[in-house]
């Protein structure tokens, strides 16, 4: 059997999801971002909603996500995206609005506005993506920027004494009682893609059954902020990030326990 | 028996040569070119065709969803 004989469309069985369009990502090689985005559009494929979602980019990276999927999406200012999430959702609740956030946006300016969403308990989607450090800008550190790690402002390594612990911001969420399910995923290897997917799909659920508000932390690496190869990234955040920032779910009270 | 072929379809222009689905192939089927691609990535590519059996890893790990992944069975 010849590789013509294989490629047939019948035989299809993986593709880029339609909505994610063929316009090249800013993103560099590697980035997690390119695969927390196709994940959002396969979910919101097979969830059959796709004229019924409304994303809001954040500030940071992910700043152009709106020119990659095509959904509706709105901009927000940097760290505001849940507070017009929470907006958005109450105009038009029968829409699933979802944030889309890195740690620089959700944890730090953002810090306000992330938990009295959280503590208003709208139905809103919050996607982080943690990577623990400021990506676009060039590598500076972030609340979340592991102890001893190095970044551009902090050359010699996060120094706790002088810039404080690492925020797990996931955690104070948690605690919240308008948050609903809170988990923390990542998509350094195919398994994890597939439970990343079913975390994602479970809060788009949680939104349109009005269950309160949903955080998707995905960490995830940033090469080339951290000056590493893409696999090189991979297991650096294995070694790293994981212990700091334990992959499970945190908190969940649905009452449907299917997404582990 | 039954014998599952597979078979990816690499979008060269899109590919960024990150080499995520070179680690994560379990077959060890992908490598990349020589060739660059005209942003100048050297692009995945299948290198070793008989040793795919479709299981789509290379996929779901691609952060530009480069990758197109065919599966057959074979008698």
């Amino acid at each position: 059997m010849t590789i013509e004989d294989i490629i047939k469309p019948e035989n299809l069985v993986y593709k880029k999801p339609d909505i994610m369009n063929d316009r090249p990502m800013h993103y560099c090689p590697g980035c997690s971002h390119g695969v927390v985005h196709k994940l959002i559009a396969e979910v919101l494929e097979e969830m059959d909603i796709v004229e019924d979602t409304i994303g809001i980019t954040p500030v940071g990276c992910a700043v152009f996500a709106y020119n990659y999927l095509d959904i509706d999406w709105e901009e927000a200012a940097h760290g505001r995206a849940p507070a017009m999430a929470v907006a958005i959702k109450r105009l038009r609740p029968n829409k699933l609005v979802f944030t889309y956030q890195g740690d620089g946006d959700l944890a730090a300016i953002g810090t306000a506005e992330t938990i009295h969403a959280c503590n208003r308990g709208d139905s809103i989607t919050i996607i982080f993506i943690n990577n623990g450090i400021y990506g676009m800008t060039g590598g500076q550190m972030a609340p979340t920027t592991l102890e001893g790690m190095k970044t551009a402002t902090c050359p010699y390594g996060r120094n706790t004494r002088l810039n404080g612990y690492p925020l797990k911001i996931t955690n104070l969420l948690k605690e919240l009682d308008g948050t609903c399910y809170v988990t923390r995923q990542s998509v350094h290897t195919a398994a994890a893609v597939r439970k990343a997917k079913k975390a994602i799909r479970k809060a788009f659920e949680n939104n349109i059954n009005q269950k309160g508000v949903s955080v998707v932390e995905i960490v995830s690496t940033c090469n080339s902020g951290w000056k590493l190869s893409p696999e090189k990234a991979n297991e650096w955040m294995e070694e790293n990030m994981f212990p700091a920032y334990p992959l499970g779910d945190l908190k969940d009270t649905t009452g449907d326990n299917q997404a582990k | 028996m039954a014998k599952i072929k597979g078979a990816i379809v690499v979008n060269k222009e899109r590919c960024k040569g990150c080499r995520l689905c070179v680690v994560a192939c379990p077959a060890k089927v992908i490598a990349m070119s020589k060739q660059v691609n005209s942003k100048g990535y050297n692009y995945a590519q299948m290198a070793n065709e008989d040793a795919c059996v479709g299981c789509a890893s290379c996929g779901i790990v691609c952060p530009d969803g480069c990758i197109s992944v065919y599966k057959v069975k074979v008698d």
